[in-house]
């Protein structure tokens, strides 16, 4: 039996979500218009007023807002509402860049974790359950955000923070701790460390992860899944837009249902910036339209993914978004080829290697080289150095036949790549261009 | 019967080696016979301890990849031919040898201790028994 933290909203007809959205979107125009003169400023210089702006149809008419548009109007420069309206900033990780600042009312954060709280029943949670929040707390939106829906679901929340494995691991076993959230590079680590303390899947209480905030495959999915004993629910979010919770898993595990309520997805082709169609993969755009005090319209958030609309067996009515295939940000060009590190980690993972690897890219002579580090592995190991050397080419040959171009694959010794708390570094690019 | 050699796995550059027997050396351990197989980026030292279950258990328990290989220990007479007599052995029983090395020096002055890897350990020492070739047990290596 499916449950909801929301259910006459989380299972609105398609009808009622869209009436919802073109009136709320309606009034967010006009709260710009009249609020925010970065946003009268662009609206200007494409014609438009207000009045423009009937509903969800008329949404590809406004101009998109970027996070160089962020950057620009940083830190005040967004913000809808007097300062002594707002009760809090949260701020990016500043991993591509300038930091942005995000500001929030006593409002816009309850909803925020009403949010949360949707994913945490998404995921089995109710107040039965103990919940742990290893993702960081302070300036990034993880910790604060579950921490948030945690408390509204009721469970016991532990505010572990990311960091500390052996105190993680501690409290997960002593205090029986259920649901887990982190971002799953720490959960894959977290289970690697339980693991090699000889802990099963049986001895670990969890049952459910909720992990997000950086881009992970289906494989590594099934594998935190595997040492864990867990269902591993994916969750979606960004900081400009509010934090973790913009979307979230249900128990189908194939898509994140958007909360259209408060948000309006639009997938675009990133060249032209036209809106596509259901089903077609593009760059990701959403519109708060329930934001007060740092509302965006049409952020244009770099993820590359598509929308569905069909049906879900959760029986929730809102839009699917695929998993991102990776941020543009982490998308690299090599030799003009794009390259995701997410596919790269699929191909390890299928090969029985471990999701700990890092990507070194460099220019030698003008040409670019890609070197994957990956680690050796009890399970890997052979005395047999052919078989070893055997298995190395044929992870070559998969990984040209996956990005179309030449990697070298190097293995390293094991637990000899960083361990990461918060967002994994994957990729060391040591290019000077 | 065969004996127990353990294999680890180090990446190919400046001070793995050496970080590797300092772990041995801190525990005391001694190596008997050792080699080191390498690739491009990584290489496999082989080697025969005195002492296979403390060897293994602290190599672990620093973080090395390893595994434990049946290999044979063959005592080959000292004399012109020695070694040979011992291969036609094994070549007469279609049995191949996947790598050799030596035994760091003894105390016996009419043997010289080789290392054999081969497919089928169990053959290899019926065969080299037959011929009269003794072959070391895991409990002698501490005397070697």
């Amino acid at each position: 039996m499916e449950r909801y933290y929301q259910p006459e909203i989380e299972t609105a007809s398609r009808e009622q979500i869209r009436a919802w959205q073109d009136e709320r979107l309606v009034k967010q125009v006009r709260n710009v218009w009249d609020n925010v003169p970065y946003y009268r400023k662009k609206m200007e210089e494409k014609g438009l007023t207000p009045d423009d702006i009937k509903g969800v149809d008329d949404l590809h008419k406004l101009p998109f807002v970027t996070k160089a548009d962020l950057r620009e109007a940083y830190p005040y420069g967004l913000l809808a509402r007097p300062l002594k309206d707002c009760v809090r900033i949260q701020s990016t990780s500043g991993t591509t860049g300038k930091r942005v600042v995000a500001f929030y009312t006593q409002h816009d954060i309850d909803l925020w974790e009403d949010c949360c709280a949707r994913a945490i029943v998404a995921a089995g949670g109710t107040d039965e359950d103990v919940c742990q929040v290893s993702y960081g707390y302070g300036l990034f939106t993880g910790g604060p955000g579950l921490n948030g829906g945690s408390h509204k679901v009721g469970c016991l929340t532990i505010p572990t923070s990311s960091g500390n494995t052996e105190r993680q691991i501690m409290f997960i076993r002593d205090l029986s701790a259920t649901i887990l959230c982190c971002t799953p590079s720490y959960a894959a680590y977290i289970g690697e460390t339980m693991k090699d303390m000889g802990l099963g899947p049986d001895e670990i209480p969890l049952k459910a992860g909720i992990f997000g905030a950086e881009a992970w495959s289906e494989e590594m999915r099934q594998d935190i899944q595997k040492t864990m004993g867990i269902k591993a629910y994916d969750i979606y979010g960004l900081t400009e837009l509010s934090g973790p919770g913009v979307s979230f898993e249900c128990s189908a595990q194939t898509g994140m249902h958007v909360n259209e309520d408060h948000f309006i997805a639009e997938i675009i082709d990133p060249e032209t910036g036209e809106v596509l169609p259901d089903g077609e993969q593009g760059e990701l755009v959403f519109t708060s339209i329930t934001k007060e005090a740092f509302p965006l319209l049409r952020y244009r958030t770099r993820d590359i993914c598509v929308l569905s609309h069909e049906p879900c067996p959760c029986g929730r009515t809102h839009v699917k978004m695929s998993k991102p295939r990776g941020r543009s940000d982490d998308m690299l060009i090599i030799r003009g080829v794009n390259v995701f590190p997410s596919q790269i980690e699929t191909v390890l993972l299928n090969h029985g290697y471990p999701a700990n690897y890092q990507i070194i890219v460099d220019r030698v002579k003008s040409t670019d080289t890609l070197d994957v580090h990956v680690e050796m592995t009890p399970e890997m190991f052979t005395d047999n150095l052919g078989e070893i050397e055997r298995r190395q080419k044929e992870l070559v040959d998969s990984l040209r036949s996956m990005l179309g171009l030449t990697a070298k694959v190097t293995l390293v010794a094991p637990k000899s790549i960083v361990r990461s708390e918060g967002k994994a570094v994957r990729v060391i690019d040591k290019r000077k261009i | 019967m065969s004996i127990k050699q353990i294999s680890v796995f180090l990446e190919n550059k400046p001070g793995s080696l050496y970080a590797m027997t300092g772990v041995l050396a801190r525990n005391q351990i001694d190596m008997r016979a050792m080699t080191v197989a390498e690739a491009s980026d990584f290489g496999i030292v082989r080697f025969i301890a005195d002492d296979v279950y403390k060897a293994t258990t602290v190599l672990k328990d620093e973080g090395y990849v390893h595994s434990v290989t049946p290999v044979l220990g063959v005592a080959i007479p000292d004399v012109p031919g020695g070694l040979n007599q011992v291969l036609e052995a094994l070549g007469g029983a279609d049995i191949n040898v996947e790598y050799m090395y030596a035994f760091l020096g003894g105390k016996d002055v009419e043997h010289a201790y080789m290392i054999f890897r081969v497919q089928d350990d169990k053959a290899a020492y019926a065969v080299l028994r037959a011929k009269g070739i003794k072959c070391v047990e895991q409990d002698e290596i501490s005397q070697l």
